[in-house]
């Protein structure tokens, strides 16, 4: 780089400068702007979603039972003659919510967890290490199976499971992030003027994570959505009548060997849409808040 | 070479206590009593009492998990409630299928995104780089149950090229003297072309969703780790000592590039055991996954305890495998 204009601009503070590295990285993709569109579009069709559809969700009419996508119905109706379109839209806020509410979750457990273990060493971090040596001995979605089939058959406990699985990434990249901190110029600063080792921990080192443990979160949402619906695609968690896409496919899945593609089709699209979306906008996010590990 | 296998045996053993107690655990959290459950809603209170002795849930934890234990030694995973047979039989009858279609699946998978890799990695840039990154997102964002279903439509609703999508053989095909219990082998080992063909074009489309899954995270580690390793400084200076590039490319990159790729399998298999139960689910593959989603709907719960059980075990066999095999091909390893 020949030369560098911000050595010679009065030093911005440093939430201006990430809010213009996030403009910069942003107008230099792309595909993370349009990220960003798509995530706004889900979040409306979670937030207004069911105010906006041009049908009950759960108003069934044997008369119109598995018609192709036609004007009146532009995804088409079920079985019962439900529309798709509705249901589809409708069944966002639950989705989202199931792999929201189990990744915030781990964050929570997993990241204070990993944190306490790379902080504080010694028998911390070989309990929470063997916790988490455990739970990679067993093939993830098969742990949650397990997880639902022991602790019962609702929708809560799909939220557990999937936080369960993603349990040891968390512990471990906070793990990580706490070790090369623990020692750190101003961590010494800060035992220094008499502050507790616990009040260090949540203090200093914790906001310090934040920003990467918030990445994590954005890469695992796509995750927790495949294994959520993966889920209720087998028939744990959601029950039907209720909109989810993973059920809406596995309720599909018996017209598609028939012709009637639109049934699994539209939710299928919608998981696939969900899931690219956070994908795309945790890699993003990685470019802006940790340049260092930009692919 | 003995001794390295040994130790790396040893690795596996806390693992395998892990597993054990964790799928001990998972039946001790059962929401409601396990006795009244198995005795069924009619029974007295004196039934319910007996079969909590029966059952050993009237001891303590620890003698408990010893019965258990115990029970897991002589090959005892417990009786299934819905069918009544033994749970380890039928995972034995089942296992097979499974192995078949998973195992297929990595195979294709690896034949696939190996070589994808490395042409990506060869020509940055080039349409076969562009392909495997659209393959790579395709592979992670795809929910698997919804790829087998589209495939199920477009190549056996539209276009007829496969049959059915109804388990590992169609009606009308025998079975081969069964040897391995792999179809696909079986089959030819009894010369039987068109049991061989039966087979393979049932397994065809299961086996083509889960390497589609596996694919992506696989060629992606591939396309990297050759990237690292043409950029590294002894392919600078093989190329210095005038080496021919399929010499530099084969012999010296690809060889150091395969360690990752060979890590990301043991994760990439993890993955394939869990795709497994949706595929199996979509095809209706007589394997242990299809056993367990039954048994999970019916609350039955030994033989989903099995199921887990033998899914980790097969798992941390894998690793190892994975461990030893990177003696192989890493000669520093075998130190280690």
């Amino acid at each position: 780089m020949p030369e560098n204009p911000a050595l010679a601009l009065p030093r911005p503070s440093a939430a201006g400068n990430l809010l213009r590295h996030a403009r910069y990285v942003l107008a230099g993709n792309p595909v993370t702007a349009f990220s960003f569109l798509l995530l706004l579009f889900l979040l409306g069709c979670a937030l207004l979603g069911p105010s906006l559809v041009p049908h009950d969700p759960q108003a069934s009419n044997a008369l119109r039972a598995l018609q192709a996508p036609s004007a009146q119905h532009l995804f088409g109706t079920d079985q019962l003659g439900r529309d798709i379109l509705s249901r589809v839209v409708v069944a966002t806020r639950l989705d989202l919510g199931i792999a929201f509410f189990s990744v915030a979750l781990v964050f929570a457990v997993g990241g204070l967890a990993g944190v306490a273990a790379g902080f504080f060493g010694g028998w911390t971090d070989r309990i929470v290490g063997r916790l988490a040596d455990t739970i990679m001995a067993f093939p993830l979605f098969v742990l949650a199976m397990g997880v639902v089939a022991a602790l019962g058959n609702t929708v809560t406990n799909i939220v557990i499971a999937t936080a369960v699985v993603n349990f040891p990434l968390y512990a471990r990249i906070a793990r990580g992030e706490a070790l090369v901190r623990r020692n750190a110029g101003y961590v010494q600063a800060a035992r220094l003027t008499g502050n507790g080792e616990l009040r260090i921990l949540l203090t200093t080192i914790l906001p310090n994570i934040l920003p990467i443990m918030a990445v994590q979160m954005s890469l695992t949402m796509g995750y927790a959505i495949l294994n959520a619906a993966g889920l209720s695609f087998i028939g744990l968690g959601v029950r039907p009548p209720t909109p989810e896409w993973g059920i809406m496919v596995a309720e599909g899945a018996s017209f598609i060997v028939s012709g009637e593609w639109w049934v699994a089709l539209f939710p299928g699209l919608a998981l696939m849409l969900a899931v690219f979306c956070f994908n795309l906008l945790g890699d993003g996010l990685r470019d802006i808040v940790d340049p260092q590990r930009r692919t | 070479m003995l001794r390295v296998a040994l130790s790396r045996l040893g690795t596996a053993v806390p693992s395998l206590i892990g597993v054990v107690v964790v799928t001990f655990l998972l039946t001790r959290v059962l929401p409601g009593d396990t006795a009244t459950y198995f005795a069924g809603p009619v029974a007295s209170a004196e039934a319910i009492a007996q079969i909590r002795a029966q059952l050993g849930l009237d001891q303590t934890l620890p003698v408990q998990f010893g019965r258990y234990v115990a029970d897991l030694a002589r090959g005892d995973l417990g009786t299934s409630l819905g069918t009544g047979q033994p749970v380890l039989h039928e995972i034995a009858t089942r296992l097979p299928a499974s192995a078949e279609l998973t195992l297929s699946g990595l195979l294709l998978a690896a034949l696939a995104a190996v070589p994808l890799g490395i042409l990506a990695a060869l020509r940055q840039g080039s349409w076969v780089d562009h392909l495997c990154r659209v393959v790579t997102t395709a592979g992670v964002s795809l929910p698997v149950f919804f790829t087998g279903l589209l495939a199920v439509y477009v190549f056996y609703f539209l276009l007829g090229w496969a049959p059915s999508p109804v388990g590992r053989l169609d009606a009308f095909a025998t079975a081969p003297p069964a040897v391995t219990n792999f179809l696909l082998i079986d089959s030819l080992l009894a010369g039987d072309t068109e049991t061989f063909l039966a087979a393979l074009s049932q397994i065809a489309l299961p086996a083509l969703t889960l390497a589609l899954f596996a694919l992506a995270p696989l060629a992606r580690i591939t396309r990297a780790s050759m990237l690292a390793a043409l950029d590294s400084e002894f392919i600078r200076t093989a190329r210095a000592s005038g080496l021919n590039r399929r010499t530099i490319v084969l012999t010296y990159a690809f060889r150091n590039a395969m360690l990752p790729v060979v890590t990301t399998l043991g994760m990439v298999f993890s993955f394939l055991l869990g795709a497994n139960v949706l595929v199996e689910k979509v095809f209706a593959w007589p394997g242990i996954g299809s056993y367990a989603v039954e048994a999970l709907i019916a609350s039955d719960f030994a033989p989903v305890q099995g199921f887990v059980l033998t899914m980790a075990v097969l798992y941390i066999a894998l690793n190892l495998a994975i461990d030893l095999l990177y003696g192989l091909i890493d000669p520093r390893a075998k130190e280690g």
